[in-house]
């Protein structure tokens, strides 16, 4: 059931269009967040939601009714800030308390629905305290109770977790979570933090300069991104365009310049000659040492040296020279990665991928090649033992790392 | 090798010869004021006799009442329609903003005798305009006095009230008003409950510091007061003409403590932190 939709919103500041069009469903008690990176319209959707920005075109719908003219005041929808606005000459009892005294309700339920909603943020023992004697998580909390108190229809939250350090932005992301689950209240949820929208969400709307790029639950954006945007944006990945050849049922080969051709699921049905940029997850490549055996049928063997390698100890990052192209690959460490052989700087490796694993991109712009997770080999080459030759061998790599640019020759 | 922990004795001289500066003439006219001599010079032996004559002379008495009830009402007018300037300054999106805040803080720049000459030629034009009109129609006499320099004080305590205002606005997080909208409350219930009690400590300054101008004030009195009602610095400085410094010197010290203790509950009331962003 949908329990708000945008609709149609266009809003301009100036000649600057900061949402264009931009149409929404969210459906009751879900944990929908609007994903994106700074200036993608994202907080303005937002704050026309709360009311604190009209739209110049479009309607938001509540609950089937049409709040766009209303003030902030009188919609059913409260905001946790970004900053949590607390009052700071109230205490956290008298914060918590506001929402219901603007109700007009009694004294003495107040003083019942208070201490219930403190405790449900774990602030019990708290109310006496101003808000600047509490920490970070702590306001944070408050700020949640105290939109949460008039049980709104929709809890619009604004980069809750930006300003807490990472330690805690990953416990209160799951203390989020345990109280959507406990209140049952439909969480709209703006981020920049992929990370954070992954994790919590049951639907993302992943916008970019005031249009939505794609709407789906966190696996579809991640396995099946429509744009090279959103590949990149979610995750990190490989582009690679080539040409179809040799359709075969559901399979075809896709020709890649200067790359060995590879085997691929044909998911956009593409005719034999038609062109496609694809993206390919780096866990999806398998890498090795040795040359692995017992191929199946359409399963890509591709070869290549490691250029650069960054241990994370749940998995290590290689990227690998293939013919011109870098290839990112992630392999995770399901053993006792000290018995292991590494693999490391300058070894030949193996990669293997499976056909049905990569995905076909509707749109495709070479600057969201920016996005992608690569270190910079300029900076990051290895130092040479001679000097003399370091200078002239990063500017080697340099020039090699600008053409190549990861995936593009 | 050089000792850096050493630390130099330069700014802690430089502040003493400073202070020194700044209070020795504050602490002649206290010691005088407890000197039995009549003229002060030589001591002649500690007396309390000046404060007691003080407490005789009615005339000084008088000019203390009309300074404290110019104080209290041009403190008020002052506070009421700064916040109100401060606040509508605060709020607006007009392009001549900028001018319109530079137009209430230059008066704290004009000198105090521009201003003084300033305001008495308008009195001067508008008593000549409409005193006749008025003594005949409502049987009003008006001329300078004490609702001049009222409206005088009034004037230039409106600039303090207006900067000191807006500062603490300007330090304020205009998402606390948003969060109060957000959570239903309407804009007047906002005001009352969320923005006034935060900017009230600046309003409480810009109060106590009018008052300390109004009874401080004396360039400008001095233009508008007309020929009948006096205040205390007025008072003060006719009497130091006519000669009788022992009992001022007893009066400024008591003047004196009564400015400190404004300037000291302003200050607290300004350095109050609290409910601003960091």
């Amino acid at each position: 059931m949908e329990i708000l939709r945008f609709e149609n919103i266009t809003k301009r500041y100036g000649d600057n269009t900061v949402l264009d069009n931009v149409t929404l469903s969210i459906g009751a008690g879900e944990v929908f967040s609007l994903l994106g990176p700074s200036g993608c319209g994202k907080t303005t959707l937002l704050r026309i939601c709360g009311g604190f920005e009209r739209p110049d075109s479009g309607r938001v719908i509540l609950d089937g009714v049409d709040i766009t003219d209303l003030p902030p005041n009188r919609r059913e929808v409260r905001t946790v800030f970004q900053n949590y606005a607390l009052f700071p000459h109230m205490s956290v009892w008298e914060n918590v308390a506001f929402g219901l005294k603007t109700a007009g309700m009694d004294a003495k339920r107040i003083a019942e629905a208070v201490p219930r909603y403190l405790d449900l943020v774990q602030l019990a023992g708290f109310e006496d305290r101003k808000p600047g004697q509490l920490s970070g998580g702590q306001r944070q909390r408050v700020a949640i109770a105290r939109a949460l108190i008039n049980r709104p229809k929709v809890l619009l939250l604004d980069e809750p977790l930006a300003a807490l350090d990472l330690k805690l932005r990953q416990r209160m992301l799951i203390e989020l979570d345990a109280l959507h689950d406990d209140v049952g209240i439909t969480f709209l949820f703006v981020t920049h933090d992929q990370q954070e929208a992954m994790s919590i969400s049951d639907h993302i709307a992943v916008l970019r300069g005031g249009h939505v790029e794609q709407i789906g639950t966190p696996p579809e954006l991640y396995e099946a991104p429509k744009t090279s945007f959103v590949a990149a944006f979610i995750g990190d990945t490989n582009f690679f365009p080539g040409t179809v050849r040799r359709v075969e049922g559901d399979y075809c080969d896709l020709e890649i310049e200067d790359f060995p051709t590879l085997r691929l699921y044909n998911d956009k049905k593409i005719r034999e000659g038609g062109s496609v940029h694809i993206s390919i997850r780096p866990e999806k490549f398998m890498i090795s040492l040795d040359k692995p055996g017992n191929i199946k049928p359409n399963t890509n063997l591709l070869q290549g040296k490691v250029e650069d390698v960054v241990y994370l100890g749940a998995h290590t990052r290689y990227w690998v020279r293939v013919n011109d192209w870098r290839v990112a690959v992630v392999k995770q460490h399901y053993g006792y990665a000290l018995d292991e052989r590494r693999i490391t700087w300058g070894d030949d490796v193996w990669l293997r991928f499976e056909a049905d694993n990569a995905y076909m991109l509707d749109r495709y712009a070479e600057a969201d090649e920016n996005l992608l997770l690569l270190p910079d080999t300029e900076e990051e080459a290895p130092t040479p033992p001679d000097a003399s030759e370091a200078a002239t061998a990063s500017t080697a790599e340099g020039a090699t790392a600008s053409t190549v640019s990861g995936t593009t020759p | 090798m050089r000792n850096y922990t050493h630390r130099s004795r330069f700014p802690f001289v430089m502040t003493m010869l400073t202070l020194v500066f700044l209070y020795t003439p504050l602490i002649v006219v206290a010691v005088a004021s407890f000197n039995a001599s009549k003229y002060g010079g030589a001591w002649t032996g500690f007396s309390l006799k000046w404060y007691e004559r003080l407490f005789q002379d009615n005339a000084i008495w008088d000019a203390l009442v009309n300074t404290l009830v110019i104080a209290l009402i041009a403190t008020f007018f002052a506070t009421l329609l700064g916040t109100l300037a401060a606040l509508a300054l605060h709020r607006s999106k007009h392009k001549l903003k900028g001018i319109y805040s530079a137009l209430v803080y230059t008066p704290l720049v004009v000198p105090d005798i521009l201003q003084g000459i300033g305001l008495l030629l308008l009195f001067e034009i508008v008593l000549s305009t409409f005193g006749e009109w008025m003594r005949r129609t409502f049987g009003i006499e008006m001329g300078l006095g004490m609702t001049t320099i009222v409206i005088a004080h009034i004037t230039f305590c409106l600039s303090y009230v207006t900067m000191v205002v807006l500062g603490r606005l300007q330090e304020f997080d205009r998402s606390v008003i948003e969060a109060a909208q957000d959570l239903g409350a309407s804009g007047l219930y906002t005001f009352f409950r969320v923005t006034l009690p935060i900017i009230s400590p600046g309003i409480i300054a810009g109060a106590l510091f009018s008052f300390t101008l109004s009874i401080d004030d004396f360039v400008i009195t001095f233009f508008v007061k007309g020929a009948g009602d006096t205040t205390l610095p007025i008072y003060i400085q006719s009497a130091m003409r006519r000669g009788t410094p022992a009992v001022i010197n007893a009066l400024s010290v008591i003047f004196l403590l009564m400015t400190f203790v404004l300037v000291f509950v302003t200050q607290r009331l300004l350095t109050d932190k609290k409910g601003l962003k960091k």
